[in-house]
């Protein structure tokens, strides 16, 4: 059973979406009344265990009076707010900012975002065969995870992940400016040298794929990975007497990746280096 | 939080920049030696985190005095104010005056921007790269614009570590010095340089503007010596200590370990530059000539029409006495006269809009910080003026620093802050200094303190540099900054009135803006705003530069069209086109010369008046390579942090370079795709910086038919 909490009750207040009326709770984002509604908008960034950070912008819509396009998941809804979700401008932002992602990062291993590329007639290939791409070779310094940051798309969710919003160890960091940013720990160091704690937590909320479990990743090179053959069993974890609830995804009878439910009131989706990749145990058949 | 600091160590030089700053370590728990009560006591908590906003000081400590970051020195910092090494690595790599790789100590920057590349930038960029190759010990970097417009080509000489003559020159490896080889200007003497005596064959001191040559100041003169034989109000070539060290907020004051006055750095702006005053203050910074005084660069200096600028060149920047002899320090007594919400009032009544180009109501920002109940209330001026061909703030405290820190103070007042920070440029060292200076003496003779004037109000400014980010002069990026994050914008709502610099509610105005509001206190809100049109009231600054005979700030009230503002100064050769508002701004044709220099004038108008940048150029100029240096400006410039501008400006970039010698068709499907790309970075950029990006080029190709 999931318990989930209720919170104190909280005002309505009413605003229209593409001009029908939406009743929420008083601290609702723009993005939460959509979903509410049934509107689907299209996110990277954002996450449901995080502060969105707004900065991949594909959740823009139009608000009323607003000069420029507002991000539906950080921008809270106000009463008697006019908020149009599928104009042309809308659209065409969505559009464009899915083409230039496309076209800097590796988006193969991002869900839905194929389906949006679509949806919104994106073509990421008019920036031409000379566009500037990352072209980040992946980095595998330790035996847990990859960090493969041709996939980056600088979402900030590791950095708020590892830093004040859940793990408090601040191991990562963006660094450099404009297209040079990228995410890394202290001094561009390998992880081993620095004061990542190996929770994963960072895996757990990374969008695109760009961070992984090494488990997934080899298999994913070797192209041995195929989700659609896995199933996912959701039990507790054995280790200490927290009670932190783990996915174990499982390929072949093989535990190939650990996930833990957002939903759990205790965890939030959070490990720690144990509950997260110490699973060798459990298929150790010697 | 369980930091993690790693095995390296600062060298002693490192520690030593750091504690001068921060004062000796107490125990092992920031970076001292272990003691016994070390073992039984621990340190820690919101305390030891609440200094975080001494990053950016500290980081320009040790970069003033090592001329790079080391792992070991940024350790140690962060060991110091309790900040994440990740984090602080973020922060050093964010701004273009650092580096976390090592460098020779020497930096030498050519500004390649608009005007200084109009006036031949590229052609001295070779020429100085030629003579100073590898070996050198200096390290030649293409940089934006420096501020120098009214005096381009510009470059600025930075140089770590003062001039120590201990043979002070950090390399990669400490074994070797850089400096091998012959230099490109070499004097025949000994390691240890002494130019007061020694300096027979001495290098023949560049010319200034004037003709005149200044001999430059031995290396012992010290901020506050006169310099021998010293021209009235020009400046001393060169300073020592222009580091953090200064400017120390009130509670740092203690002096605690900080070593006298050692200079951590030596700088030397060179204006107009040629290869060889370029390459000669480069390799000897302290023998450069004395930059001209601030009132070169405004050619109205002394008319009796001025009232922002009617001090500058008139009254001597160093002198409070002076400052107050022409009138300084009245307003601020009419403001304790009328109150704080009378003060807001007048400001309201005067109509005074924010001249950093957003032209928000100024009174409106104030009434709505004063009136919030969250305490403390904080003062900001944004003294980061990056935008190319913008340098009237600049001017301003060069030439009137005091005028700042009174408006400052009245400011301050009327919303209820008693402590303001003045982000001031890190490329401007003169206005830093002389800020420095008129601070230090406004503090001394109780004009900023505890009992201000005797009517028991508190409130003291201080400095923060900045390290060489345009980004940083946008209002939330610039509290970041302030607070040791790096420095992007934050989104609003909720917006600074409300939730602003350390997450309270601040009034953030840049340096025209508060400047105005003496006037307004002196002659009355009502004589105020009549001058200029009735929606845009008051006088205006503008920064004229590239073709014309007289560049420099002019001071005209709002309403006088493009057209006498240029008569003004000069029209070189034929007028191609004229850049209104700056990068961000857009571009106008020759034949729209009537157009008013006001908001509502330029609005209808389709342009904008953004910051007061006028920038002429002739049809000498080829236009597609301006747009490109735009383009590169903001794509150099872009913080990173949304995908729209991060990606955005690279693609425009990209477009620009492929269509710089095509037109019509040819250049058909590029300029399609960077109007699509522009729109949507105005449409989903965070910030301004993104939002305004694509305007200059889009006007250039909508107004003057740049690829037809």
């Amino acid at each position: 059973m999931t318990v989930i909490p209720l919170g104190v009750p909280r005002r309505l207040l009413e605003f229209t979406i593409d001009g029908d009326e939406a009743r929420v709770p008083e601290g609702s984002t723009i993005l939460d009344a959509c979903r509410a509604a049934g509107k689907d908008i299209p996110t990277l960034c954002q996450g449901d265990t995080l502060t969105p950070k707004n900065a991949c912008r594909v959740c823009v819509v139009e608000v009323e009076g607003a000069r420029t396009l507002v991000p539906a998941c950080s921008r809270k809804a106000e009463p008697g707010m006019e908020v149009r979700t599928d104009t042309e401008r809308a659209r065409h932002s969505r559009k464009v900012v899915l083409e230039l992602l496309a076209s800097s990062v590796d988006l193969s291993t991002t869900p839905r975002v194929a389906e949006w590329l679509k949806e919104y007639e994106a073509k990421p290939d008019r920036f031409g065969p000379d566009a500037a791409r990352l072209n980040e070779q992946p980095k595998i310094d330790n035996d847990l995870y990859v960090r493969d940051y041709d996939k980056c798309i600088l979402c900030y969710k590791c950095v708020d992940a590892c830093g004040d919003q859940w793990q408090n160890t601040f191991a990562i960091s963006v660094t450099g400016r404009g297209f040079d940013a990228r995410i890394a720990v202290e001094h561009d160091a390998p992880l081993t040298d620095s004061a990542c704690v190996y929770c994963g937590n960072c895996i757990e909320v990374c969008p695109t794929g760009a961070l992984s479990f090494k488990s997934e990743f080899d298999m994913r090179a070797a192209g041995t990975w195929d989700e659609s053959a896995q199933t996912e069993t959701t039990t507790v974890c054995a280790y200490c007497g927290v009670g932190c609830n783990l996915t174990l995804h499982v390929q072949d009878n093989e535990i190939v990746k650990v996930t833990s439910p957002h939903d759990n009131p205790v965890t939030h989706g959070n490990l720690c280096i144990k509950g997260r990749f110490g699973y060798q145990h459990v298929q150790n058949r010697d | 939080m369980d930091l993690h600091f790693g095995d390296s160590k600062p060298t002693d030089k490192e520690k030593a920049a750091v504690d001068a700053l921060l004062g000796p370590p107490e125990s092992s728990w920031e970076g001292a030696d272990r003691s016994d009560a070390d073992l039984r006591w621990a340190r820690g908590g919101r305390a030891a985190r609440e200094r975080r906003d001494l990053l950016l000081p500290g980081l320009h400590a040790i970069n003033d005095r090592v001329g790079w970051i080391s792992e070991g020195a940024l350790d140690y910092l962060c060991r110091r104010l309790t900040v994440p090494p990740a984090e602080a690595y973020g922060v050093a790599t964010f701004y273009a005056m650092f580096s976390v790789k090592p460098r020779p100590a020497t930096v030498l920057q050519v500004c390649t921007d608009l005007a200084c590349a109009a006036a031949g930038a590229a052609e001295l960029c070779a020429g100085v790269e030629a003579r100073l190759g590898l070996g050198s010990g200096v390290r030649v970097e293409r940089s934006p614009c420096l501020g120098l417009c009214e005096r381009a080509p510009a470059a600025l000489v930075v140089r770590a570590g003062g001039s120590a003559p201990d043979g002070d020159v950090d390399t990669a490896s400490p074994t070797r010095p850089v400096r091998q080889g012959p230099r490109p200007f070499d004097p025949p003497r000994g390691s240890a340089p002494d130019p007061v005596s020694g300096a027979d064959p001495r290098p023949p001191a560049p010319q200034t503007p004037g003709g005149l040559t200044f001999p430059g100041p031995g290396l012992d003169d010290r901020p506050g010596q006169a310099p021998p034989a010293r021209p009235a109000f020009a400046d001393e070539a060169v300073q020592a200590d222009e580091g953090g060290l200064g400017a120390q907020p009130p509670g740092l004051g203690d002096g605690k370990g900080r070593r006298g006055r050692i200079p951590s750095r030596v700088t030397a702006v060179v204006a107009p530059a040629t290869v060889d005053t370029t390459v000669v203050t480069a390799t000897l910074p302290e023998m450069a000539a004395a930059e001209p005084p601030a009132a070169m660069a405004v050619p109205q200096a002394g008319a009796p029409s001025l009232i922002l600028l009617r001090r500058v060149g008139v009254v001597d920047p160093a002198s409070l006495d002076d400052y107050r002899a022409h009138g300084g320090y009245t307003a601020l007594r009419h403001a304790f006269a009328l109150g704080p919400a009378g003060v807001i009032r007048e400001v309201t009544d005067s109509g005074l809009v924010g001249r950093g180009g957003a032209a928000f109501p100024t009174g409106r920002k104030w009434q709505a910080t004063a009136s919030q109940p969250d305490h403390p209330h904080y003062l900001v001026c944004n003294a980061d003026e990056s935008e190319p061909g913008t340098f009237k703030d600049r001017v301003v405290m060069e030439g009137d620093p005091y005028a700042l820190v009174e408006a400052m103070t009245i400011a301050a007042y009327a919303t209820g802050a008693h402590q303001g920070y003045l982000y001031l440029r890190g490329e401007y060292p003169r206005a830093l200094r002389r800020m420095e200076h008129a601070i230090s003496q406004a503090r001394a003779r109780g004009l900023l303190g505890d009992d201000i004037l005797g009517q028991g109000y508190a409130f003291d400014i201080e400095i923060r540099r900045g390290a060489g980010a345009y980004i940083c002069g946008e209002e939330t990026a610039l509290f970041n900054s302030i607070e040791g994050y790096r420095g992007e914008p934050r989104s609003k709502p909720p917006f600074p009135v409300e939730k602003g610099l350390f997450g309270k509610p601040t009034v953030e105005n840049n340096v025209e803006t508060l400047v105005n509001v003496l006037p307004i206190l002196t002659l009355g809100a009502p004589a105020y705003a009549t001058i200029g049109t009735g929606r845009s009231t008051g006088p205006k600054l503008f920064c004229v530069s590239g073709s014309v005979d007289r560049p420099g700030i002019y001071e005209l009230p709002f309403g006088a069209t493009l057209g006498e503002l240029l008569e003004l100064a000069g029209v070189r050769g034929r007028l191609r086109a004229v850049l209104l508002g700056g990068a961000a701004g857009g571009f106008v044709r020759p034949d729209e010369l009537d157009i008013p220099l006001t908001f509502e004038g330029t609005r209808e108008a389709g342009t904008t008046l953004g910051s007061g940048v006028v920038m002429a150029f002739d049809d000498t100029v080829p236009l597609p390579r301006l747009l490109l240096r735009i383009a590169e400006f903001f794509r150099d410039e872009s913080c990173g942090q949304c995908v729209p501008c991060r990606v955005g400006t690279v693609r425009q970039e990209e477009a620009l370079h492929r269509i710089v010698e095509r037109t019509g068709a040819a250049a058909a499907e590029d300029i399609t795709l960077l109007r699509e790309v522009g729109r949507a970075m105005r449409d989903a950029s965070i910030c301004g910086l993104g939002q305004t990006a694509w305007n200059a080029v889009e006007s250039a190709i909508d107004r003057l038919g740049a690829y037809e």
